[in-house]
């Protein structure tokens, strides 16, 4: 079950791209697990967000690309008030979410919202969706 | 004498918040602050843009910025570069902006550049919640405005994630903000304290994903609830959106679960101030409040 | 004018120090080149001067050559500056005749790839340091009467451990205290880790030592009022504070405190639970006698006849409503500083709730509540389930406390094992980041813990919460080993606070001049090797108010600082480093300007003219830049050696060079420069560091005539204010810039080339940044035309001062 991984160099130009796209210094991060009791949506996630942060540095991209915690993530910023190392794990999210989304890729399909939940939504809800998960 | 203040309103608060825009003009009026509304003002975006390579989200935030100038300098206001903003998502976005740009010369120098038909923005503006400006007036003023007995009802605050969050922006204490229990106050409300107030709501995540949306709803709620709130207030439409209609979906997963309803501060302020019942709105409250205030005798 | 043209013998040496400095530098060329300079009698290399044939060397060499200074091209004096100057001394050499060229952290280590410029350096700086040989003067240590009387502030353990060892070799301590019975935090303790022992069985004894000794006079509810003076002769003002109760009449049978109306929170079990407004601190208090809180005391409060029922049961007639504060001045030769620490107030993290959620407490509560569990009193029930939560306060950039409290992970350990074995059907679980089990034994008493059955959970907790329906709280953290949530509710939680500085400690560092280090704790004088000494003269430290630390660290420091204080008082003399300012009294024209730069009022009138005390007198420098008349200077730093080292430092420039001249104070940012050559990061080679005392002694005329001499940028690099030794350097070295600047911009010369920075000693790359970023900029600028360069010099004298020189 549990595999081996292998430790790369493409793992730490991963690692520098997000550091850089997020101007946060990741290697920072001493796991303490604050930001996951931080995190209103913790229970919808598979990767726990300390667990972000410790796959971050270890470049494993595919597996944080395909996770749903990057996407369920709400931005809410409570993961970087309460962090001791004054690390901001909404932007590194931000930042795993840029590389996919870059790549001209929605997340979230318009088309498939049913005219009566269009009608009810407010558009600001809409806006918001459209900024964090699609391109 | 007026305080005239140039007021962001967001697109969504001139339609389906229409209630949050029309309770607060009202209020506002008696207290002698008139909003006077930016003239051609662009949507903000909703949320803010976090990565470092990333100024053009930076624009539709900034343009605002330099309606501001132009209502100086037109005359609509004298001399007020304070921006007040309502809902909770634009205040964050608009204040983010605003202190990128005051702390980072190089891309103000950028956005004005790339702005080259519009005046140039020079950092005077301040953005401001309308809550700080009620602090600001003192609440004391607010409680001479009061005329309607409130006593008897029990009201939550609730302030999501954005009026809080990141502590640069926020408009009080991050861990153990007042101001609204302070409001409420002062308006003879008894505000519920209760942990749940600076839980995220789940914010966009209504849209793809309204069920995970409901349980945010479910606890915050709940929590209110068992805290003996009968009502909540909130500064946003967004988190008005996910705590009221996602109620629906709340009880979908928690049969047993009774959820109360959600105003608008300003709706409670128009309570209390006596503001025709017209100006405040309920309508558009998807769990509909007026039972709960006419029990109360506040409402006829 | 300003050499010296009598015969001198100057031995040069040049170190290859076992490759170290010859990989890069042609050390050969070196001490050749060094051959060439007049008065130089001797110059050779060699492979290490440390060692003891080295050293030995030179002995012989300056006996057999009646050498006169020694010049030694090597690693940084900072390094191994106290071993030559005891070998000069072993050959018979003053000391101070000794001069070393920093050629191993300033050129062979930073330009590591640039052989021959970091020849060409070595050869400059070697050079430099001839010039500043040949200016030395033979001197000797100074010295001054010093008495065996020590004050010892703060008698917590530190101050009690160190008190007991002065006293017992003989010294004779004041130890003041501002609580009404010594003892500290520890007093406090339950057990200690990691042998369980009883607190107040081991710190009763001492204190009762403390109480006894005829040596020690112990002056409890009292506070520091004022110090001034120096080492030998601190003048110190005391306050006694009034208890209201007269010591020697009262017996303590307890009377009193039966009457008293006035129930009081009881600080000593932190709030939980109560005492009257008379009482006795602690019940093995020392003294054990009584004291009145003042605010809560109805007579006290109101005057007249208000309640005053004590003093009406009294059978000694030992209480007093009149009695005032009290003044007492005493004179000591050496002070400990033992102010202790302060716990974290956990409400400045209102997500925990403490203060608010009654099931909430912090570790200095659960320390009482496990006190007076063994006496079978309890404070607080603490249920079936108790949480520990670690690093609360600690290690939090959040609240600007980035440091380890260094204990707490211990103190929870024994506290949980204790809470345990009071009901081993309890759960107890620690929330932990990292388990820090440092010391002896440590690590074995962690295991024990797991054992016992205290589990721990890997993970910081976010917030608290209280379930409404039972007043338990909800912890929910994620347990990052086995990467998923876990929530529960426990019947107590225990905040385990870190430790801070507290409100005494930064009082007396203002009153002595102390530094502070970045994490607000005393800075002591060298992390490694004087740890328990501070930059002023006289003063040491002791226990936690240096830093985070447990009981066996504390009472060894404090026997340490005991130790240091014994060492420097024991022979009846004080000897001190001539570094030391002095007014020249013939060119003195008694102005007075220079008495109030003095930060440490070392200069006073005495017949017209300014003279500065030895003793008292820092050697900051500070004081030169102020007199127009010229008239003061300093040993080892003086006027003319500085300007003799600016001189050699520019001589041998080619057209088409610049050089970047670098004044740095010792302390700091000579240090930081060492660091960066260590760290072999490369900066520019065109620089010259030139060492100061302080970045105040570098005077405008100084830095002006730097760049008459053909400096092309100069930099003044100096401790950051909060941990310099020399309290006005900053203020002056910015003052003495802005006097150059004038004058540059009046020359046509752009202000831009000299710059003033303050740093720590950490900022490596800032450094390199900053003189890498000059090298920049003299490429664009290019060098200074001699015209502007002669254009410094008219009417200098008035430029700086305003007045015109005769």
């Amino acid at each position: 079950m549990s595999k081996t991984v292998e430790i790369t160099k493409e793992a730490d130009q991963f690692l520098k791209k997000i550091e850089e796209l997020s101007g946060e210094k990741i290697t920072s991060c001493i796991q303490c697990g604050i930001c996951s009791g931080s995190c209103p949506m913790i229970n919808e996630m598979d990767l726990t967000p300390a667990q972000i942060m410790s796959k971050t540095q270890l470049g494993q991209e595919e597996e944080l690309l395909n996770s749903k915690s990057i996407w369920i993530c709400a931005s809410c910023f409570n993961c970087k008030v309460r962090c001791p190392r004054d690390l901001d794990l909404a932007k590194v999210a931000e930042a795993l979410r840029q590389v996919v989304l870059r790549k001209a890729v929605d997340k979230i399909n318009i088309d498939a919202i049913s005219p009566e939940e269009m009608m009810e939504l407010p558009q600001i809800a809409l806006v918001a969706a459209c900024r964090r998960l699609t391109n | 004498m007026a305080m005239k203040l140039p007021y962001y309103p967001g697109c969504t608060l001139k339609t389906k918040a229409k209630n949050f825009e029309t309770s607060t003009l009202a209020v506002a009026k008696e207290l002698d602050i008139e909003l006077v509304e930016l003239p051609k003002w662009n949507c903000c975006g909703a949320v803010s843009s976090i990565v470092t390579d990333d100024l053009m989200h930076q624009l539709a935030p900034a343009r605002n910025f330099v309606r501001v100038l132009e209502m100086n300098k037109s005359g609509i206001v004298d001399n007020e570069y304070r921006l007040v903003a309502l809902c909770s998502m634009c205040y964050n976005t608009l204040k983010r902006t605003n202190l990128l740009l005051k702390n980072d010369h190089e891309k103000l120098k950028t956005i004005n550049d790339f702005m080259y038909l519009e005046e140039d923005y020079n950092n005077e503006v301040e953005v401001v919640h309308f809550l700080e400006i009620l602090r600001d007036i003192g609440f004391d003023k607010v409680k001479e405005k009061v005329k309607v007995d409130l006593s008897s009802l029990k009201i939550a605050p609730y302030y999501g994630c954005l009026l809080l969050r990141p502590k640069e922006i926020a408009i009080d204490n991050t861990e153990d903000p007042r101001i609204e229990s302070d409001l409420l106050d002062s308006l003879g409300v008894k505000p519920i304290d209760n942990p749940f107030k600076k839980m995220c709501c789940g914010a966009h995540q209504t849209v793809q994903d309204k069920y995970a949306v409901a349980r945010n709803t479910y606890t915050i709620v709940s929590g209110a609830i068992k805290a003996g709130a009968e009502a909540i207030i909130t500064s946003c439409p967004l988190c008005a959106f996910n705590l009221d209609n996602r109620q629906r979906e709340a009880k979908e997963l928690y049969p047993d679960f009774e959820g109360v309803p959600i105003l608008y501060f300003t709706q409670v302020m128009g309570l209390a101030f006596g503001v025709p019942e017209e100006e405040l709105g309920f309508d558009l409250n998807y769990n509909d409040p007026r039972p709960l205030l006419r029990e109360k005798n506040i409402l006829k | 004018m300003d050499e010296k043209k009598n015969k001198q013998r100057i031995g040069v040496y040049v170190c290859h120090c076992g490759g170290n400095i010859s990989e890069v530098v042609d050390v050969k060329k070196v001490a050749e080149e060094a051959s060439k300079i007049g008065d130089v009698v001797l110059s050779k290399d060699y492979p290490h001067m440390c060692s003891e044939l080295g050293q030995q060397m030179v002995i012989n060499d300056a006996k057999k050559n009646n050498l006169d200074k020694v010049v030694i091209a090597a690693c940084s004096p900072q390094f191994q500056g106290p071993t030559f100057m005891k070998t000069l001394e072993k050959a018979g050499l003053s000391p101070y005749v000794l001069e070393m060229a920093n050629i191993r952290e300033q050129a062979a280590w930073p330009h590591f790839n640039e052989h021959e410029k970091a020849t060409e350096k070595s050869i400059e700086l070697t050079k430099m340091a001839i010039e500043k040989a040949r200016r030395d003067e033979p001197l000797q240590k100074g010295e001054i009467e010093i008495g065996n009387r020590v004050l010892v502030i703060g008698g917590g353990i530190a101050g009690i451990q160190a008190s007991l060892d002065l006293a017992d070799a003989g010294f004779k301590v004041t130890l003041v205290e501002k609580e009404p019975s010594i003892g500290g935090k520890m007093a406090q303790l339950s057990r200690t880790f990691p042998t369980e022992d009883c607190a107040t069985c081991i710190l009763s004894p001492k204190m009762a030592a403390v109480g006894d000794h005829p040596n020690i006079d112990l002056k409890t509810y009292s506070e520091i009022e004022s110090i001034n003076g120096f080492l030998g002769n601190f003048k110190v003002k005391i306050k006694r504070k009034p208890r209201y109760v007269y010591e020697d009449k009262c017996v303590a049978c307890g009377l009193c405190e039966e009457k008293c109306p006035v129930k009081i929170e009881d600080k000593f079990n932190e709030g939980l639970s109560q005492t009257k407004a008379i009482h006795i601190q602690f019940d093995y208090a020392v003294p054990f006698k009584y004291y009145i809180e003042e605010s809560p005391c109805l007579r006290l409060q109101y005057g007249g006849n208000a309640c005053g029922l004590c003093q009406k049961v009294c059978p000694q007639d030992a209480i007093d409503f009149d009695m005032k504060p009290k003044y007492e001045d005493i004179t000591v030769d050496t002070i400990i500083v033992a102010t202790g620490f302060d716990i974290f107030d956990a409400r400045e993290k209102p997500e925990y709730g403490f203060g608010k959620l009654k099931n909430v407490i912090n570790g200095l509560q659960m320390e009482r509540i496990i006190v007076k569990a063994a006496e079978g009193v309890e404070l607080k029930q603490l249920g079936k389930k108790v949480a520990f939560i670690q690093c609360i306060g600690s290690r939090d950039k959040q609240i600007g406390r980035p440091y380890c409290s260094r204990i707490c992970c211990m103190y929870a350990i024994k506290q949980a094992s204790l809470v345990k074995k009071m009901d081993p059907s309890r759960d107890v679980y620690i929330f932990y980041i990292d388990i820090r089990a440092f010391g002896k034994s440590y690590e074995e008493y962690y295991n024990r813990a797991q054992e016992l059955g205290v589990k721990f959970i890997r993970g910081k907790v976010a917030e608290l919460m209280e379930n409404p329906d039972n007043g338990k709280v909800i912890v929910k953290a994620e347990d990052t080993l086995n990467r998923q949530m876990i929530q529960g509710e426990f019947d107590t939680v225990s905040l385990s606070v870190g430790v801070g500085p507290n409100a005494a400690t930064d009082k007396i560092v203002n009153m002595l001049k102390l530094a502070k280090s970045s994490d607000n704790f005393i800075q002591e004088a060298h992390p490694k090797f004087r740890p328990v000494d501070t930059l002023v003269p006289g003063v040491f430290l002791a226990g936690t108010a240096q830093g985070p630390k447990d009981i066996p660290d504390t009472v060894a420091q404090a026997s340490g600082a005991a130790a240091r204080a014994i060492a420097l008082m024991n022979q009846g003399k004080y000897f001190f480093d001539p570094m030391y300012a002095f007014v020249n009294s013939e060119k003195c024209d008694g102005c007075e300007l220079c008495i109030s730069s003095c930060p440490y009022g070392a200069i006073k009138m005495e017949n017209g003219k300014a003279v500065i005390n030895a003793a008292v007198c820092k050697g900051c420098g500070v004081c030169i830049g102020h007199c127009p008349q010229d008239a003061i200077d300093m040993n080892l730093y003086s006027n003319e050696q500085l300007i003799a080292e600016v001189k050699t430092a520019l001589e041998s420039k080619k057209e088409g060079e610049h050089r970047i001249i670098i004044f740095a104070d010792d302390m700091t940012s000579y240090r930081l420069i060492d660091s960066v050559g260590t760290a072999k990061m490369a900066y520019s080679s065109d620089s010259r560091i030139i060492r100061v005392p302080s970045g105040g002694r570098v005077t405008a005329d100084l830095i002006v005539k730097s760049f008459y001499y053909g400096a092309d940028a100069v930099i003044v690099a100096d401790a950051e204010e909060k941990s310099s030794p020399y309290s006005t350097s900053k203020t002056e070295m910015f003052r003495n810039i802005e006097i150059a600047k004038k004058i540059l911009t009046d020359a046509g010369i752009e202000t831009d080339r000299l710059l003033g920075m303050n740093f720590v000693t950490v900022m490596l790359v800032a450094f390199v940044k900053t003189v890498n970023k000059y090298d920049e900029m003299l490429n664009q600028l290019g060098t200074i035309s001699k015209e502007k360069r002669e254009k410094l010099m008219i009417n200098l004298r008035e430029k700086l001062f305003g007045v015109k020189h005769e």
